[in-house]
């Protein structure tokens, strides 16, 4: 799957980075624990998150995560999309919670990075 | 690379924004060098818990690091309150992070231990009311 597949999937916004959308995508991660995420590494994953702060792109890019996903229809604000930019990180913004943003991936193919 | 590499950082106290900037930065060193990317990764990771926990447990403080052709070893020095019982610290799902911290995404207690899992090294020297170091060691072969 793409990242763009990713964003017609889940109805989301691309917030920054459009022209990587073409990434492959191989699982996804959906937590609002950072460490968490950390604990579990699997290549090329997405991480879907409630969480809006710039750990979240940090943790992104320790991971080598090209997209992340905000749910529920949340923004980053201008520090995070910079930092998000600098790093060559996909950041999108879908209306469905967490479960269902998760479910709809996972319907359509995509299997889960965490554990 | 015939000669060990050395950086330092300075890692503020608090700063949530920044944390996080020590740990690319040795990221896109290990990369540029041409390291393996899950080796790389594995550092990354290690380290960043490190210096999550430098601004979230301590005071802030310098991480060091030494990059040889053969392996990478990180110092992550600080002058914090330091670590009661290193056992319990160690065990997963163990943390004395308050609800603050948590709401940002830590204090899920398994730093520590990413770091013991990441790493081919890792030994931490604390003395209460003085400071941690925390070091660690990640082989690249
Ligand atoms: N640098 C440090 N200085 C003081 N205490 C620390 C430090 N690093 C870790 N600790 C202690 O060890 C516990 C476990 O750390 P960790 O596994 O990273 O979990 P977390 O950071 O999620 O609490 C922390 O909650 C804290 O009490
Ligand atoms: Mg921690």
């Amino acid at each position: 799957m793409l990242v763009s597949d990713v964003q017609k999937i889940l109805d989301a916004e691309c917030i920054c980075c459009e022209n990587l959308i073409d990434t492959e995508i191989n699982s996804a991660c959906g937590s609002d624990m950072m460490s968490d995420v950390l604990a579990y590494v699997k290549d090329q994953s997405v991480l879907l998150t409630g969480l809006v702060n710039p750990q979240v792109v940090r943790t992104a890019e320790m991971m080598d995560m090209p997209c992340v996903v905000f749910v529920r229809g949340k923004k980053p604000d201008e520090t995070i999309v910079a930092l998000a930019k600098d790093r060559g990180i996909v950041l999108m913004s879908t209306p469905h919670r967490m479960f269902t943003a998760c479910g709809l991936l996972y319907q359509n193919g995509l299997k889960g990075g965490c554990g | 690379m015939s000669e060990a590499v050395r950086l330092s950082y300075d890692v503020s106290a608090d700063d949530f924004t920044h944390a996080g900037e020590a740990s690319g930065a040795i990221k896109r060193t290990l990369k540029k060098l041409g390291i393996d990317m899950e080796i790389v990764r594995r550092v990354s990771i290690a380290v960043y818990e490190g210096e999550i926990n430098m601004v979230i447990h301590a005071n802030g403080g310098v991480i060091e690091a030494e990059i040889s052709p053969t392996c990478i070893e990180i110092w992550l020095k600080d002058k914090g309150p330091g670590i009661k019982d290193i056992d319990l610290a160690m065990q997963e799902g163990y943390s004395t992070a308050r609800d603050h911290i948590r709401a940002l995404g830590f204090g899920a207690g398994m730093g520590l231990p990413n770091i013991k899992k990441y790493t081919d090294d890792m030994k931490i020297d604390t003395e209460i009311g003085v400071g941690t170091t925390v070091y660690m060691k990640v082989n690249f072969t």
